[in-house]
C-alpha cells in the first residue's frame, strides 16, 4: 500500500511524523495522482513515517473562499481543523501550493496552527539532508527545462528556490522564462478559474504562458501544481507540442531519479 | 530667541524698497490663498478616505518603517524596470532637494530677503543650489522623456481604455507643470547670475552655480538692469507660483502619489500576499451552525452585509490605496486576465474606487446625502462590472507590481464575497464547484471514494 491513513496508523498505535495532504486534485485528478504516488514512493524511499488523511480529508475551502464564498471555506477549515486537531497533526507536506497557502496561512486564525511545508521544500530537505541520494547521471542531467513559477507558491508566499534547488539536483540545464519568480505569469486556474469558462478575450492565459515555456526550447517543463500542470499541458496540447514537450511535477523528476 | 528680531538685527538684512514691500504684500495675498485652497483639497481627501471602514494598522513597526523607507523613500519597486526608474528618480530627488530652496523662497517672499541664507552657507549654499540645478536639468530630460513615452512612443500601459479623457490630460498637465517650474528656477537662476556679476543691488553675491553660471550669461547678458530684475522676478514667480498651484492641484490629480506614497507602504498589508483577510463574522455563524458556539440571544436578527459593494464597505485603506495610485499601469501590465485581452484592469479597479470616494464625497460635501443614510442608488457595482471581477486569477501579479504596495486584488475579492454572500449572485459555472464542495468535501462531485488512487 503507498499510504495509510492517520486512523490505519493510530489503530496500529503509530504516529506519523508527517502528515501527507493530498487535495482534491491528488485524489481525483488522473494527472494530478500520478504526483500523489510518485511523493508516497518518494517519502517511503527515504523512509518518512508519514500518513494521509484519506476519507476524512476535505476540500481546505481554497477554491470557495477565492470565488466569494467564504460561508462555505469556513466550514470546510473548520471540519478540517477538527480534524486534524484530533489526531494532533503537527507537520503537513502537500504537493499542492493552493492546499499549502491555506493550510499555512489561514487555518492559523481559525484555530489550526501547523508547520506547513510544500512538498519541493521537503524534497530539499530531504536531499540536502542525504536522507535522499539521487543517482550519478540521472534521466534529466543536462536536460534543457524551463519551470514554471506557480503564483501560489511563488508570489503568494515567496517559495523561490527550493524548486530550482531540486533542478539543480537533478543536474538539470535550467532555462528561465522572461516572466520568472516575482514576475511570473499564472497559469491561469487560480482564484477557482478552474472551474469556470473564460470570460471573454483574445487568447486563453495558459496559452500565454506555454508559448512563453516554448520560446525558451525547452524539453520539459517543471512544474509545482496540480493544476498548473492540467494548465500547461491544455497549453501543449493547443500547440500540437505534447507529443515533444513534457510537463513534469519535480516529484516526478525526482523519483525517476532515484 | 525672537526669531523675528534677530533676523533684523542679522548683519546681512537689506534695506527694502516700495517695490519689495509690493511683493511682500503679494506674496502674503498669494500664500494665504494658496493656504485656503489647499486646505480645501486636502480636507476632502482626508473626508474622503475616512468613508471607509475603520481598521487599525497591524503588526509590526519595524517592517512598517522599512517598508516607508525601502519601497517608497527608497523607491525599491521602480527598479523593476531600470529606465523609468532612473528617470523618475531624477524627478523625486530634484523634488526632494527643491524643498531647501523653496525655503528661501518662503524667507524671500514674506521678508524680501533675497538669497537670504547666502551669507551664512558661503560654499555650502553655492554647492546646494548647484545641486539643485544640475538635478533640474535630469529632472528636465526625465521630464521630456516621460512626455515622449506618454505620447510618441505611447507605451501601451497608458493607453489602455481608463486612461482615456481626464487621466490622460492629468499625467500631462503634470509633465508641463514641472516643465515650467524647471524653466522659472532656470531664469531665476540665470538672470540672477547676471545681476551678481554686475554688482547691482539687493543682489547677493551666491557664487557661480553649476548651470546658471554659463546659462546665465548666454541668455540675459545682452538685456539691461532693471530689465534683468524684471525676468528674475519673474522667473521667481513663475517658480513660486507653479509650486502654489502645483499644491492645490495635487488633492484633485493622481499626483497625489507624492504625499500618499508615505501613508500608503506604512499602512500596506505585512502578512503573506496568499493570506486572504478573514471574515470573524462569517465564522462566526458557521461555528454556531457546527454546535461549537451558542448563538448570541441579543444579536439584530437581520442579516448583516458581507463583502464590500460601496466604498462604505471598504477599508478606509483601500481608498488611501485608491487615492495613492498615480495610475502607471504596472498592475494592469502585469495582469494575465489584461494580456489575454479580458475586460479586467487592476489600474481601473482602483481608480473606480477614488472615482466612487469623489462622487459619494460631493454629494455628502453638498448636502444631497448624509453619510450613515447614503443611497444614490448606485454602488461601486455601476463602476466595476461582475465581467472584470470573474476574470481574475487571484495570481497577485498586480500586488507585486505596484511600486507603492497598492492592492487592487483585496478590493476584487471583497467585491467578490458581496456577489456571493450579499446577493447570491456570481458565475454559474461556480455552482456545480461550490456544490460538490458542500455536499462532497471535494471541488469535484466523484463517485469513487477519496484515497481510491492508493489501490
Amino acid at each position: 500500500m503507498l499510504a495509510k491513513t492517520m486512523a490505519e496508523m493510530q489503530a496500529e498505535g503509530q504516529t506519523p511524523e508527517i502528515l501527507f495532504w493530498v487535495g482534491c486534485a491528488g485524489s481525483y485528478d488522473a494527472r494530478a495522482q500520478k504526483v500523489t504516488r510518485a511523493l508516497c514512493e518518494i517519502l517511503q524511499h527515504a523512509g518518512i513515517s508519514f500518513a494521509i488523511l484519506g476519507q476524512e480529508e476535505r476540500c481546505t475551502g481554497d477554491p470557495a473562499r477565492r470565488a466569494g464564498n467564504e460561508f462555505l471555506f469556513q466550514m470546510m477549515a473548520m471540519m478540517n481543523i477538527e480534524t486534524l486537531n484530533l489526531y494532533g497533526v503537527r507537520k503537513i507536506v502537500t504537493a499542492c501550493p493552493h492546499c499549502f497557502n491555506t493550510l499555512k496561512n489561514e487555518y492559523p486564525a481559525l484555530g489550526g496552527h501547523y508547520e506547513v511545508v510544500h512538498h519541493t521544500q521537503l524534497l530539499q530537505e530531504l536531499i540536502h539532508s542525504g536522507k535522499l541520494k539521487l543517482k550519478e547521471g540521472g534521466p534529466f542531467k543536462g536536460k534543457r527545462i524551463t519551470y514554471h513559477d506557480s503564483c501560489y507558491l511563488g508570489r503568494a508566499n515567496d517559495v523561490y528556490e527550493a524548486p530550482r534547488a531540486l533542478l539543480e539536483a537533478l543536474d538539470a540545464d535550467l532555462v528561465e522564462m522572461k516572466r520568472s519568480r516575482k514576475n511570473g505569469l499564472c497559469c491561469g486556474a487560480g482564484g477557482a478559474q478552474m472551474w469556470k469558462e473564460d470570460e471573454p478575450g483574445d487568447k486563453r492565459i495558459n496559452i500565454e504562458r506555454i508559448e512563453e515555456a516554448l520560446q525558451t526550447q525547452p524539453e520539459a517543463v517543471a512544474a509545482n501544481c496540480p493544476f498548473c500542470i492540467t494548465m500547461l499541458q491544455d497549453g501543449l496540447k493547443a500547440k500540437e507540442q505534447n507529443e515533444h514537450v513534457m510537463v513534469y511535477d519535480l516529484s516526478e523528476m525526482i523519483l525517476q531519479s532515484l | 530667541m525672537n526669531v523675528r528680531k534677530s533676523l533684523l538685527l542679522s548683519p546681512y538684512f537689506a534695506p527694502l524698497n516700495e517695490f519689495h514691500m509690493l511683493q511682500i504684500v503679494l506674496f502674503i495675498a498669494v500664500l494665504a490663498l494658496t493656504g485656503g485652497l489647499a486646505y480645501r483639497g486636502y480636507a476632502r481627501v482626508w473626508q474622503n478616505i475616512h468613508l471607509g471602514k475603520p481598521e487599525p494598522a497591524e503588526g509590526d513597526r519595524a517592517a512598517r518603517w522599512r517598508n516607508v523607507l525601502l519601497v517608497a523613500f527608497g523607491q525599491q519597486k521602480m527598479f523593476k524596470n531600470w529606465l523609468p526608474a532612473v528617470l523618475h528618480l531624477f524627478i523625486y530627488v530634484a523634488f526632494l532637494i527643491t524643498q531647501v530652496e523653496l525655503i528661501e523662497i518662503l524667507v524671500d517672499g514674506l521678508t524680501g530677503q533675497h538669497r537670504f541664507f547666502a551669507p551664512y552657507l558661503q560654499g555650502f549654499y553655492t554647492f546646494v543650489i548647484s545641486f539643485i540645478e544640475v538635478l533640474s536639468v535630469l529632472a528636465l530630460v526625465a521630464t521630456v522623456a516621460f512626455l515622449a513615452r506618454r505620447n510618441l512612443l505611447k507605451v501601451p500601459r497608458f493607453w489602455k481604455p481608463e486612461m482615456k479623457g481626464w487621466p490622460f490630460r492629468d499625467a500631462n498637465y503634470i509633465l508641463i507643470g514641472e516643465i515650467i517650474l524647471i524653466v522659472g528656477i532656470f531664469t531665476m537662476n540665470g538672470a540672477d547670475t547676471v545681476l551678481q556679476a554686475r554688482g547691482a543691488e539687493h543682489y547677493v553675491q551666491a557664487g557661480p552655480f553649476a548651470v546658471s553660471q554659463w546659462l546665465g550669461p548666454a541668455l540675459f547678458e545682452s538685456l539691461s538692469t532693471p530689465t534683468l530684475i524684471a525676468v528674475e522676478r519673474l522667473g521667481w514667480w513663475l517658480h513660486i507660483l507653479t509650486v502654489f498651484g502645483f499644491l492645490c492641484y495635487l488633492p484633485y490629480s493622481k499626483h497625489l502619489h507624492i504625499l500618499l506614497a508615505f501613508p500608503n507602504t506604512w499602512y500596506a498589508r505585512l502578512a503573506p500576499k496568499g493570506e486572504m483577510t478573514n471574515m470573524p463574522e462569517v465564522q462566526k455563524e458557521v461555528r454556531i451552525m457546527m454546535g461549537l458556539e451558542q448563538p448570541d440571544v441579543n444579536a439584530p436578527s437581520d442579516l448583516p452585509v458581507f463583502g464590500a459593494n460601496d466604498v462604505f464597505s471598504l477599508s478606509w485603506k483601500n481608498i488611501l490605496q485608491a487615492y495613492s495610485c498615480t495610475e502607471c499601469g504596472r498592475c494592469t501590465a502585469a495582469c494575465p486576465a489584461n494580456i489575454t485581452g479580458k475586460k479586467l484592469s487592476p489600474r481601473k479597479i482602483v481608480m473606480a474606487v477614488r472615482d466612487r470616494a469623489e462622487e459619494v464625497g460631493a454629494a455628502i460635501s453638498a448636502g444631497k446625502q448624509s453619510r450613515d443614510t447614503y443611497d444614490d442608488g448606485k454602488s461601486l457595482f455601476d463602476y466595476i462590472s461582475p465581467e472584470e471581477l470573474h476574470a481574475c486569477t487571484t495570481c497577485n501579479a498586480c500586488v507585486e507590481a505596484c511600486p507603492v504596495l497598492i492592492n487592487p486584488l483585496d478590493v476584487i475579492l471583497q467585491m467578490r464575497r458581496y456577489e456571493i454572500l450579499t446577493q447570491g449572485a456570481g458565475p454559474t459555472d461556480w455552482l456545480p464547484l461550490f456544490n460538490a464542495i458542500e455536499n462532497n468535501g471535494a471541488a469535484w462531485a466523484m463517485n469513487e471514494p477519496r484515497d481510491a488512487w492508493r489501490n
